[in-house]
């Protein structure tokens, strides 16, 4: 059980800095690049590094990312309590119009009141990547055998224990599903913050279509699928983790 | 101890308990049964305020239950119910361990504690700790959740159908070492059934129960012979006689048997045999190895009537009731059957005679009410 554990999370690290090696090779992107595309004069985009562009996206999952899961876990959670299931209805139709609402939509709504930049891309990550979150809680938590819950009250723990000691350790694997989800979303979704200037590996790639230069949107439309890749087998692998013992 | 003074329960327009008082003395088994919705489970559940009453008191060991904390009264009383709720992610020894921890023990405390109890319930410890529930049988996982139960050794015992869910062999062994187990540590504990078998062969009181109201609160023997109506005399059932067996030992009615070793010389066995025509013949251990049957002698050839036997199958352990023994006996074709102590030696035997004898009896004791219902 140990080993092959072990085994993926060496291959996962070894494909990160394989990663990091590649975006950060500016050259070899130039020539490789140049070689495709020999009629272009330039096939890198000028505005920046690959390194900066990725660092910019990670920037925006990381946060949206984060906010998604500090928002949507809480809220899921509250919705299956006594307290919040009144609620429960409309959470869960928000959660959905927030993903049926197209991100460059709440982009085009929100940038008028938060102007260009960084956070109007936020807010659209955000809206986009709640629902998987907020129903993999709410699944997760109602996927606890009612007769576990039971026995966890009449054996005498508080509210707090019995979702803390039982509901959330039982739900964590589909709580990992759904933030694996959100999180592969946002990383494809995030490319269209660069319409607002937001910076990221969207940067090459709408510029590319502007002008259309396929070598720019080469250029950021491999290392964003990578990266959504890798995001996902890491968090695939967590999320395999916390199933060992209920697996 | 558990007092319910007056207790009622109701669901917006339904009564579940009506006006309920109750008490089980310390260290009793206390067997609430009826059809299903009469109000067993609800009342059970009244005692650790997963359901709280409408009107009424209950006193668990002299303190009113709505008086304590929930948790902190929920702690104290130890929770088995019929899907038995063990914690998925945790391993045996963690499930056992959930209310010491609760209650701040000692690693090393809850260790022992769960092997301790692992013992108690029949289950090798260094095989169990470690499993996870999926890996148990219905009836293990049934005795890691008594085990649980009883981990913070708590002098009150609720028991929702905790044998329901299990096939009726494991029911049995299961019922069998719930009483052995509580023969050693005299719980006071509240036991809902729906099976009468179970109520009869288990309870020191039964209180049955119909619509939210107690029709008799009594010993097994008394709802038996002395039905306080007709619901009690038809809930329990014709077999009434057959029933009253379960509630004897075969300890209770055994005589002693003429033994004699399996090597001894022929003449000694006749001999032993007295007047009697069974002596049963042991092995070195006292454990039974056959029978002689004096009447299958023929010219002196005392070898040829001796008849070797499984003991396991021709014999009854002392703890056995004497429906077990009447049912082996009929399973077997025998007259009597040799009952054993633990170490499998012979102590004595029950004959088909002082089992009638019993029977007879019970039905001498049928109560005015029952008379002229019958099966």
């Amino acid at each position: 059980m140990k080993h092959p554990t072990r085994i993926r999370w060496a291959v996962i690290a070894v494909a990160l800095v394989g990663f990091a090696l590649l975006v950060s090779a500016e050259g070899m992107w130039r020539d490789l690049l140049g070689a495709l595309f020999p009629d272009y004069r330039t096939v890198v985009h000028p505005r920046g590094t690959l390194v900066d562009f990725t660092l910019e996206h990670l920037a925006l999952v990381g946060v949206s990312s984060a906010l998604t899961i500090a928002v949507g876990v809480p809220l899921g959670i509250w919705v299956t309590r006594r307290s919040g299931r009144e609620f429960r209805p409309l959470v869960s139709a928000g959660v959905d119009l927030g993903q049926t609402f197209p991100p460059v939509a709440v982009l085009a709504l929100a940038m008028p009141v938060l102007g260009f930049g960084f956070w109007p891309t936020i807010v659209a990550l955000f809206l986009y990547g709640l629902f998987p979150v907020v129903s993999g809680t709410i699944a997760g938590i109602e996927s606890v055998p009612p007769a576990v819950t039971e026995a966890a009250v009449g054996m005498g723990m508080s509210r707090w224990q019995v979702l803390a000691r039982v509901e959330l350790p039982l739900a964590a694997r589909v709580i990992m599903a759904g933030v694996r989800t959100s999180v592969a979303i946002n990383i494809g979704t995030a490319t269209v913050g660069a319409a607002i200037g937001t910076g990221g590996l969207g940067v090459p790639i709408i510029g590319g279509l502007a002008v259309q230069n396929m070598a720019y949107v080469l250029q950021g439309a491999i290392p964003a699928a990578l990266l959504a890749v890798l995001a996902d087998a890491l968090l695939a692998q967590a999320e395999e983790g916390l199933g060992v013992a209920t697996g | 101890m558990i007092r319910l003074e007056n207790v009622t329960k109701r669901f917006s327009e339904k009564t579940a308990v009506d006006g309920l008082t109750l008490e089980v003395p310390e260290g009793e088994v206390c067997v609430l049964i009826g059809p299903s919705g009469c109000g067993k489970t609800t009342t059970l559940r009244m005692v650790n305020r997963l359901i709280e009453p409408t009107s009424g008191r209950i006193l668990v060991n002299g303190r009113d239950v709505m008086s304590m904390r929930p948790e902190e009264l929920r702690r104290g009383l130890g929770y088995v119910i019929q899907s038995i709720g063990l914690f998925p992610h945790l391993t045996v020894a963690e499930n056992i361990g959930v209310v010491p921890r609760l209650l701040g023990w000692e690693k090393p405390r809850i260790a022992d504690r769960a092997r301790e109890l692992l013992s108690l319930v029949g289950l090798e410890p260094d095989s169990y700790l470690r499993a996870y529930p999926r890996q148990l049988s219905g009836g293990e996982a049934q005795r890691v959740g008594v085990a649980r139960a009883l981990a913070a050794d708590p002098p009150v015992l609720l028991m929702d159908e905790p044998f329901g869910a299990v096939d009726p062999l494991n029911r049995e062994r299961l019922q069998a070492e719930f009483g052995r187990i509580q023969r050693e540590l005299h719980k006071t504990v509240v036991f809902v059934t729906h099976d009468i078998d179970e109520a009869i062969r288990l309870a020191d009181r039964v209180a049955i129960m119909r619509d939210g109201r107690l029709q008799q609160y009594d010993t097994p023997e008394n709802v038996l012979n002395r039905p306080a109506n007709k619901f009690v005399h038809d809930f329990v059932g014709a077999d009434r006689a057959l029933k009253r067996l379960v509630r004897i030992k075969v300890t209770e009615v055994m005589r002693p048997a003429p033994q004699a070793a399996i090597d001894d010389a022929p003449e000694a066995m006749r001999e032993r045999a007295g007047a009697g025509r069974f002596v049963y013949l042991t092995d070195d251990e006292g454990r039974l190895a056959g029978w002689l049957d004096t009447d299958d002698i023929r010219d002196d050839a005392v070898a040829d009537a001796i008849t070797t036997v499984d003991r396991l199958q021709a014999t009854v352990a002392r703890d056995a009731s004497l429906r077990d023994a009447l049912s082996r006996m009929l399973g077997l074709g025998f007259r009597s059957i040799a009952v054993t102590d633990d170490e499998g030696r012979i102590m004595g035997e029950v004959t088909f005679a002082a089992i009638e004898a019993v029977m007879s009896e019970a039905e001498e004791h049928r109560g005015p009410t029952a008379d002229g219902e019958g099966a």
